[in-house]
């Protein structure tokens, strides 16, 4: 089994949560987090001045899936949040030792 | 026909008399404006302090004035506590109740008074603020409003117009000085108080930096930021139009209609014209900017809504609109620190405003609006400077640099804005 991270542009959420439904994802969870990357941070302008936005607004999308739907969920992810801009984000892969469903006390690929 | 005569002059005082109280509601109001754009346009930790200092201003003008500011800038019409004030105004030949009067007058030093909390914003202790307001309501602004609206001689040396006696002879000349609702008399002299106040406490922490950079330190609710613009851009209505002092006859119930659409029209050229310097200068619709801009217009056309057409009165806004974005870059790069732009909008345009009057009007000279200015301008200046001074002296004017950084809703207030969520 395999836990799927990915950074990803905030407005890109919707799109990679449909690209996932559609290849069978059962679940997901999102949070949104802060950070920066090559895009760095950004400036703003307030009544004439500058001031630096040194993170920026990411949301963190996890997936936790059987290793025979990681190239496809990897496949879909990069598809739907790409813009082709800098600040895409990244997809981080890490394995992923046990699995256990509460409410039944499923364990592994039947708790995915 | 005796009767019906003395009715038609009874209906006249009802309504010139209900007039008058609902433009001073409407400028109370004001206060209202001027406290939500103010509590938009600072960070949320100072939220709490802004509008506690906004209310309680509010309130300690209403007092002072009644106590003897009234009675220093019409000693003919009120004496201090208002024990002058009659209940009919019918025997002084007015065509309204005198206490009516004091209620209009009362709302317009309020609003010179909450100019001043917005400039000094975020840095400036409650109770040193408020002992200024004490001052500047109860005093300095009723000492200028004597030389202008009451008529009277500066200190016995020179008059803004020419003073007569009883039997209607000029016993002093005056320079000729007309502001019809006060771009000089309430807005640049609440400016003037809040820059020499500026000047003694210095710029808010993290707004200049050693190289002569400037940064932004953005507000926290510009919606609220918003609503308190338009709050004022109502108020203005009953500012200007009630400044016309009468509506129950054709000639006044035109004259009123007329300032309605001037008003109206210099806010919308002033916002029209900031938006579009701004997005000019720095390639964005710079929404503060915008609302200093309508604030702007305002101020401009407040010295004399009566004599300009609607274009002339649009023309006369946008112009403000160009000036406030200008001066507020500028003061920046002279380092006065002026989080809401009150210095911008209310001195400078509020001088604007002042000059631009024989542009329209026959009546009034440019030197005369010039000398009325400057003497405006370096009375209040000067007596808010030495206020100012004795209470650094006294009790010190600004909080420490821990109190400043934690914000001052915890310092002086002990309680946040929004509890459940602060950004510090």
């Amino acid at each position: 089994m395999k836990l799927v991270t990915a950074i990803i542009k905030p407005f890109k959420l919707d799109d990679v949560r449909e690209a996932l439904s559609e290849i069978g994802v059962q679940g997901i969870t999102v949070t949104e987090v802060k950070g920066f990357g090559r895009q760095k941070g950004h400036t703003e302008l307030y009544r004439g001045a500058e001031y630096v936005v040194d993170f920026l607004p990411k949301v963190k999308v996890e997936v936790a899936i059987g290793t025979d739907l990681l190239d496809q969920v990897i496949e879909s992810i990069t598809n739907a949040a790409n813009t082709g801009k800098i600040g895409d984000g990244k997809i981080f892969v890490s394995p992923l030792e046990q699995v256990i469903r509460i409410r039944t006390g499923e364990t592994g690929t039947d708790a995915v | 026909m005796e009767n019906l005569a003395s009715t038609v002059t009874e209906m006249q005082y009802a309504m010139d008399t209900f007039y008058f109280l609902v433009c001073g509601a409407l400028v109370m109001w004001m206060a209202a404006g001027f406290a939500m754009l103010e509590a938009g346009l600072v960070r949320s930790k100072n939220t709490t302090e802004i509008l506690t200092k906004n209310i309680a201003l509010f309130a300690i003008s209403c007092t002072m004035y009644m106590l003897c500011g009234y009675a220093i800038m019409y000693p003919d019409l009120g004496s201090a506590f208002l024990t002058g004030i009659t209940s009919d105004g019918t025997a002084g030949g007015d065509t309204y109740a005198p206490s009516a009067d004091f209620f209009f007058q009362v709302v317009f030093v309020a609003t010179a008074m909450s100019i001043v909390s917005g400039a000094v914003a975020e840095r400036m202790k409650l109770w040193a603020f408020l002992a200024f307001a004490v001052v500047m309501t109860g005093f300095i602004y009723p000492m200028e409003g004597n030389w202008t609206w009451g008529g009277d001689s500066v200190f016995g040396l020179f008059a803004f117009n020419d003073i007569t006696n009883d039997a209607d002879e000029v016993i002093m000349s005056g320079f000729g000085f007309s502001d019809f609702a006060g771009s000089g008399i309430v807005h640049m002299a609440g400016a003037a108080a809040a820059l020499a106040g500026v000047l003694l406490l210095g710029a808010r922490k993290g707004k200049y930096g050693k190289n002569g950079e400037v940064n932004a330190i953005p507000g926290a609710n510009l919606p609220m930021a918003t609503l308190g613009t338009f709050i004022l851009w109502l108020g203005w209505f009953g500012f200007n139009g009630g400044s016309v002092l009468a509506l129950a006859s054709v000639e006044s119930a035109n004259a009123v209609a007329v300032v309605f659409m001037n008003t109206n029209a210099a806010a919308a050229g002033g916002l029209i014209g900031a938006l579009l310097l701004a997005r000019i200068l720095f390639k964005k619709a710079d929404l503060t900017m915008a609302l200093n801009g309508a604030l702007a217009g305002l101020v401009a056309i407040t010295a004399g809504p009566d004599t300009p057409t609607a274009l002339s009165a649009t023309l006369i806004g946008f112009v403000g609109g160009l000036i406030v974005v200008i001066s507020i870059l500028s003061l920046d790069k002279l380092k006065i620190d002026d989080p809401v732009g009150a210095i911008s909008v209310h001195g400078v345009v509020g001088l604007f405003g002042v000059m631009v009057v024989p542009f329209t009007n026959d009546g009034a000279s440019y030197l005369g609006q010039f000398l009325g200015a400057l003497t405006i301008f370096v009375w209040v200046f000067v007596a808010s400077l030495a206020t100012w001074a004795i209470i650094k002296a006294v009790m010190g004017i600004r909080v420490s640099a821990e109190e400043e950084y934690e914000g001052v809703d915890i310092a002086e207030c002990g309680m946040e804005a929004y509890p459940e969520f602060t950004n510090k």
